[in-house]
């Protein structure tokens, strides 16, 4: 087994806009190792987000390949990257998208209504309430379970989002500008868990971010510029 | 599971989609309530118009009829005697009725029936709609002394009391004589020329002369006479006029009414004792409604009409002869009632001349045929069509008699299904575009599901979820409100009379009391699925879209 967790080669995506393609992936090498805390920088527009996309294969590359765990992922099929992206990976995003209708609590207890059918998924039903709000708690919110994302601050979303992004017990956490939103005591408090839950967990976590002092926080820091990561 | 959720969800935070549901709740119930009153009318109607026809009827072609009617059944049982219950043979004639009322004759075209009062009620329901209690356990061609009903039997409480029928009978017969007499009396031989302030009609009646200038002084006493029937009418029919030509049993020559040659029998009838023979009229041959509804008597039981038909001879010559009404016959179709006189056969075919002189064979132009059951007409149409040689004989079944009736009937509840069903369609778009805004607007969360691994599949799921049980709310709230309406239709009908003030529902129209409503059950289980059906179709399309949307782009999207 490699040792790398993640790993992408020389990766490449462009969006059409209009008739003309925008390049914004340039051939991106990476390699995440296990129970690393990456931080990706970069402008806006420097494709960051991209490639947090294709690591998580929310999106195919044009060429090149993501490889997890030393297994090939990007050609996969819709129903295995499905699967991978519901118990493997866990994703947070800028916006925390939190599904509006549901309580934090069912929002944390989504991936795993969607891992199973109805009928398993009721027989399990404690076990995962139980798993979903000791979750809730390690992030610090055991007394908001039944309010709706609407009735939570954005520092309590993100928390709920990295909750449902770990019920699955996923390998790897990709993060979108997880503190983007958030005012700077508020950001800290994010970084603090996600730290800590790399050290404990031994949780691989992939962040995006244009904040640098975010970005130190973590083990090693990659510079995206124009499609391509620069070399420190 | 998430599926189910989300659509929960969904359907308790959208009441847009709710409102979008609405016309698929107004579509089944109106579909329901269509459907419910329609065959409701049809199955009425059917029963109506099989309560008179037997269920095979045997005839022939010509009005002079088939001899022997008993030999004819024999064959008729022969051929398919396993299915048949009953049968009894009848001569049908057109015919001319005429009666005094106000003063005036009224004539109408009737169909004439003779029938065997024995058998007739095993061939059809004839006696069923008889007004006498015991005429309908027995009918019987004599007048009753009285108690005719005065509440329409086969109506419920709603129906309106026929007062006036209590009268009717032989006291009616007597008193209406008597009275006759007794102005008569008064009047001395007022008869010929009777003074115009008279409180009735002139008291002759069958004297051509009269007519001429009993007509003129008529016309101020006419009118008064439909207020009370039996009051006005009777001075005016059963005078010394009355028993011209008509006992006569053997009367097969062209009678003329009004010879004036009745006086001298005179003597001989005495209508205050005795009735000429027997005849059940259609009761929309004895009344009318007038401006406010009311049903109004022209004759009752106990007064004496009289008939012209052809006899069965070539050429054809005029028969006529008196007749007592001793019944009325109320099939509530209004082409019955108005117009089917029934005479006994054998005085019908005595007056036709359908009796052989020398062999006393009796000649009939149909057999009403009853069959055990009654599904099986076809079946014994057909054998009885082999049987016998089509050029003399036409056999065929009560529903071919009626069909382009009951035809018209199916095809006005096609007709009207396909609309309705083109209302709930519409509804399905009001759907579809709903839906397309529901998936426009939930495009984020279909990419967080997405990326939290739910397939395209899932996404299609939750939406094709979420139609069918709007489909399931707006069919289940059709489905009761469709329901609640037949079950209170005539309650809402008396409502809705009571508030725009004229009627909803019309019973003098068809003679039905109350809306008649059959629920059917399986049509109102295939309204639903059809409903539940348009509802899923339509959140096909949106759907298919939710599940195909890029993930990516559907997060960006804000």
């Amino acid at each position: 087994m490699s040792n790398h967790r993640l790993r992408s080669l020389s990766l490449s995506k462009s969006y059409r806009k209009g008739r003309v393609d925008i390049p914004v992936l340039r051939g991106v090498d990476l390699e995440v190792r296990r129970g690393e805390f990456l931080a990706i920088i970069g402008q806006s527009g420097s494709g960051k987000s991209t490639l947090l996309h294709l690591l998580g294969t929310l999106d195919a590359p044009d060429q090149g390949e993501v490889h997890f765990d030393g297994r090939r992922i990007d050609n996969l099929s819709g129903g295995q990257r499905d699967v991978l992206r519901n118990r493997h990976f866990g994703m947070i995003f800028q916006f925390y998208h939190l599904l509006p209708e549901l309580s934090a609590l069912e929002n944390v207890l989504a991936p795993a209504m969607i891992a199973s059918g109805a009928w398993s998924y009721y027989r399990r039903r404690r076990e995962n309430v139980a798993a979903a709000t000791r979750l809730l708690e390690t992030v610090g919110l055991g007394h908001r379970l039944k309010h709706r994302p609407r009735e939570l601050s954005g520092g309590e979303m993100q928390r709920a989002a990295i909750a449902r992004a770990l019920v699955a017990g996923p390998e790897v956490l990709l993060a979108d500008e997880p503190t983007g939103n958030l005012d700077h005591a508020t950001g800290r408090e994010i970084m603090q868990l996600l730290r800590s839950l790399n050290r404990e967990r031994k949780l691989t976590i992939v962040m995006v971010t244009h904040d640098l002092a975010i970005a130190e926080q973590a083990d090693r820091v990659v510079r995206l510029v124009e499609g391509r990561v620069e070399r420190a | 599971m998430y599926i189910l959720l989300l659509c929960w969800r969904y359907l308790r935070t959208r009441y847009i989609a709710l409102a979008s549901v609405v016309s698929v709740t107004l579509g089944v119930a109106t579909m329901i309530v269509v459907n419910s009153v329609m065959s409701g009318f049809a199955f009425e109607m059917r029963n109506r118009l099989h309560g008179i026809l037997a269920d095979v009827i045997f005839e022939s072609h010509s009005l002079d009829g088939f001899p022997n009617p008993e030999y004819q059944m024999e064959h008729i049982r022969q051929a398919a005697g396993d299915d048949i219950e009953g049968m009894t043979a009848t001569v049908h004639v057109p015919a001319m009725l005429s009666f005094q009322y106000g003063g005036k004759y009224v004539t109408r075209p009737v169909t004439l029936i003779g029938i065997d009062s024995a058998t007739q009620s095993q061939a059809s329901d004839f006696g069923k709609y008889l007004q006498h209690p015991e005429n309908r356990r027995e009918m019987s061609f004599e007048l009753r002394e009285g108690g005719y009903d005065t509440r329409d039997h086969q109506a419920g409480r709603e129906a309106k009391e026929r007062n006036v029928m209590e009268l009717a009978g032989w006291e009616y017969r007597r008193w209406r004589v008597q009275r006759a007499r007794d102005l008569k009396a008064i009047s001395g031989d007022l008869d010929r020329v009777p003074p115009p302030d008279f409180d009735g009609p002139p008291p002759v009646q069958a004297e051509g002369a009269v007519q001429a200038d009993g007509a003129v002084q008529a016309e101020g006493a006419e009118r008064v006479a439909t207020d009370a029937a039996p009051d006005e009418e009777p001075s005016g029919r059963n005078d010394d006029g009355a028993p011209n030509d008509g006992q006569d049993p053997s009367a097969k020559r062209p009678v003329d009414p009004f010879a004036p040659r009745a006086k001298a029998r005179d003597e001989v009838f005495d209508p205050l004792r005795e009735t000429y023979t027997g005849l059940v009229l259609g009761i929309a041959l004895s009344s009318f409604h007038d401006q406010e509804g009311e049903e109004r008597f022209l004759v009752l039981p106990g007064d004496d009409v009289q008939l012209a038909f052809p006899n069965a001879s070539i050429p054809l010559r005029i028969v006529s002869d008196r007749f007592t009404i001793v019944d009325f016959y109320e099939s509530k179709m209004s082409e019955y009632d108005g117009s089917f006189v029934f005479v006994p056969i054998r005085k019908l075919q005595e007056l036709r001349g359908m009796i052989d002189p020398e062999t006393g064979v009796t000649f009939v132009n149909s057999i009403q045929i009853k069959l055990k059951d009654e599904s099986k007409g076809d079946l014994v149409r057909d054998k009885l069509r082999k049987a016998f040689p089509m050029e003399l004989f036409n056999v065929s079944t009560w529903r071919d008699k009626q069909g382009p009736l009951l035809a018209a009937v199916q095809m006005e509840t096609a007709i009207l299904n396909i609309l309705l069903f083109l209302i709930i369609a519409v509804a399905g778009f009001g759907i579809l575009a709903i839906f397309f805004m529901i998936v426009v607007e939930k495009t984020r969360d279909i990419g967080i599901l997405k990326a939290l691994g739910a397939s395209g599949r899932g996404i299609m799921g939750i939406f094709l979820a979420y139609g069918l049980s709007l489909g399931i709310v707006g069919s289940g709230a059709g489905m009761v409100l469709g329901l609640l309406f037949v079950v209170y239709i005539n309650e809402i009908a008396k409502v809705l009379s009571k508030m725009t003030g004229h009627e909803v529902f019309d019973p003098s129209i068809y003679y039905f009391y109350k809306i008649p409503t059959i629920i059917d059950p399986w049509t109102v289980a295939w309204i639903v699925c059809g409903a539940l059906a348009i509802a899923v179709l339509a959140s096909v399309l949106p759907a298919r879209r939710a599940a195909r949307l890029h993930p990516v782009e559907a997060l960006r999207y804000e």
